[in-house]
């Protein structure tokens, strides 16, 4: 199969970064030599494999919901592009 | 006493412990070379000034039971650091500085280590020979124009030319063995689940690890054992009882099995690397190992696997950064602008691919048909070391199928460049330990190593393989100090 500039299109939508004819062209190019790559995995009958999920064989574990730092609003906003005193500020949302 | 800044680790840390140096001394040598070595490009942000501070407020009141006491470290830009400046190489997180602390690095400063700079690497880690960086190409100290392998090029490239004593990386594809191998150093990348993932920034959530980079393997073994540790904060860490790693250090590896994995013997291999893991293979045979022929059939599907499987959760992973709230933004017209201006300027090119690559196998249609089927080859290659380790106790071969290359050459052709990690990738995908030690020179007298691979938690056994086999070998990286400005 190939990826072609509708599709790579479409993906630049999905992963919110524009690009320009000339960008997708060369990712065009670029997914489909990885992708003919990837296929190789197809010579493999997985039917009857188990999807491994987890690498590491342990549960996840359950802790206390309890508050453990109190007063980092101003920690969380330090790095914030864009603010007020108390709120991250982006363009205009609501109409 | 040799100079300061050529001391490895342990040899620093007894100079201190029996008052020969101060901690003021060995920073300010550290940091006098690093002035002098900016050609090298391994530093994004320094620390400096803090760092003498610190080493000088070591110094008025030592505690010498620390296990890093006073030892100035550089580490890579990828490990959150409190009020410095973290970058992971990439354009979008230029302005980022952390208000908290990365558990693998606070484990460094607990023990007496102090904070020399953030070390160069490929944007996210998504690199084999940090050329993606937003903070350009780092010069491997071996030769002129020569690429120190990545992601973590800066750590390997800082340790080989002794600006840092040692360093700590991260792998998630071999992201420390394949530039410690280009850079004739060590480098060890640990089980999944060892050494905590809390403020490392991420890349492939179910691959990446961080793990020690040296001089040698018995300074390898004195470091991991201080970043390797539980902690509740990352859910994937894993509580067992780990090693006194640098104590247990042993040479003695009679009787061990090391297998030798026959699917490693790749096309086109220079002949180099093969007469290297044959001179690996006899030199274990000298020290009593027993070695025995292996198989993991499944090895050549383990880069088509990890290229299905570290996209997708990199996608995932950096849906993030879309200029809210932490980083650079370029604004838009509106909401839906703002992130796609932002995520479009402020990732590289190998960034965005990836992105793509993860966006596509992970959406509507096309889940089942990749990203399960790479889950199920993932489960396949994981099977493959099972059977293996049920026969052996440890696994020897080269640590890649290349010494390092010439900047620039494998920039436009990804899937070369992919190729790289070919050695070292399967060991991701199995969550196992590997360590990549130095073991020789091709014909351009550029560094080549060999990888131990070992089961779930035996550090302590590939640590002691490759401490036997490194006095066996005699590494010596002579380089020429060629990049020094005065």
């Amino acid at each position: 199969m190939s990826i072609d500039l509708k599709t790579v299109k479409h993906i630049s939508k999905l992963a919110r970064i524009s690009i320009d004819d000339e960008k997708a062209n060369k990712l065009k190019g670029d997914l489909n030599n990885i992708f003919e790559f990837i296929e190789k995995l197809n010579e493999l009958n997985t039917d009857n494999v188990q999807a491994l999920t987890s690498i590491a064989e342990t549960t996840l574990r359950f802790r206390k919901d309890e508050i453990k730092s109190e007063n980092i609003r101003e920690k969380i906003l330090k790095n914030s592009p864009e603010e007020n005193k108390d709120f991250f500020v982006v363009p205009k949302v609501v109409e | 006493m040799s100079d300061i800044t050529s001391q490895s680790l342990f040899e620093l840390t007894s100079n201190i412990k029996e008052k020969k140096l101060s901690s003021e001394e060995i920073t300010k040598a550290f940091i006098n070379r690093a002035e002098k070595s900016k050609k090298l490009n391994v530093y994004v942000t320094n620390n400096f000034e803090k760092a003498i501070d610190q080493s000088k407020k070591f110094d008025s009141n030592p505690n010498l039971d620390f296990k890093l006491p006073g030892i100035p470290i550089a580490v890579k830009d990828l490990f959150c650091t409190n009020g410095v400046r973290t970058t992971a190489g990439s354009k979008i997180l230029n302005n980022f500085v952390p208000t908290y602390e990365s558990t693998v690095t606070q484990n460094l400063w607990s023990q007496g280590a102090i904070l020399l700079g953030k070390l160069n690497c490929d944007e996210f880690a998504m690199g084999s020979s940090n050329e993606t960086s937003f903070f350009g190409n780092v010069q491997n100290p071996v030769g002129e124009n020569l690429v120190p392998g990545g992601s973590s090029g800066g750590s390997s490239a800082a340790v080989a030319a002794n600006l840092t004593p040692v360093t700590i990386g991260t792998d998630t594809g071999g992201s420390i063995r394949q530039p410690a191998s280009f850079t004739g150093t060590v480098g060890l990348k640990p089980t999944y689940g060892s050494c905590s993932r809390y403020g490392i920034v991420a890349f492939a959530s179910s691959l990446d690890q961080a793990g020690p980079m040296t001089k040698n393997v018995r300074d390898c073994s004195m470091l991991l054992e201080v970043i390797s540790s539980f902690d509740q904060k990352d859910s994937t860490s894993i509580d067992y009882k780990r090693n006194y790693y640098s104590k247990e250090l042993s040479k003695d590896i009679k009787g061990k099995k090391i297998g030798i994995p026959k699917e490693y013997r790749v096309d086109n291999m220079p002949d180099e690397i093969e007469q290297l893991w044959k001179n690996g293979i006899s030199y274990a045979k000298d020290c009593g190992a027993e070695i025995i022929d292996i198989s993991l059939p499944h090895t050549n599907y383990a880069l088509p696997t990890y290229y299905i499987v570290a996209p997708a959760e990199a996608s995932s992973n950096l849906a993030r950064y879309d200029g809210v709230k932490y980083g650079f933004r370029s604004p838009g017209q509106n909401l839906i602008e703002m992130y796609e201006k932002t995520r479009s300027e402020g990732f590289g090119d190998e960034v965005k691919r990836r992105i793509m690559i993860g966006t596509y196998v992970l959406s509507s249609g096309y889940y089942d048909a990749y990203y399960l089927k790479a889950q199920k080859v993932r489960q396949l290659i994981k099977k493959d070391f099972d059977d293996a380790f049920s026969k052996v106790d440890a696994i020897l071969t080269p640590s890649t199928p290349s010494s390092a290359f010439k900047i620039g050459e494998k920039t436009n052709d990804p899937v070369s460049m992919y190729l790289n990690d070919i050695f070292t990738v399967p060991i991701n995908l199995a969550g196992l330990p590997g360590i990549s030690i130095p073991a020789g020179k091709d014909k351009n007298n550029y560094p080549l190593g060999l990888q131990v691979i070992g089961k779930p938690f035996d550090e302590q056994n590939i640590l002691n393989i490759s401490y036997a086999l490194e006095d066996k070998i005699n590494f010596k990286n002579d380089i020429s100090d060629w990049w020094l400005s005065e």
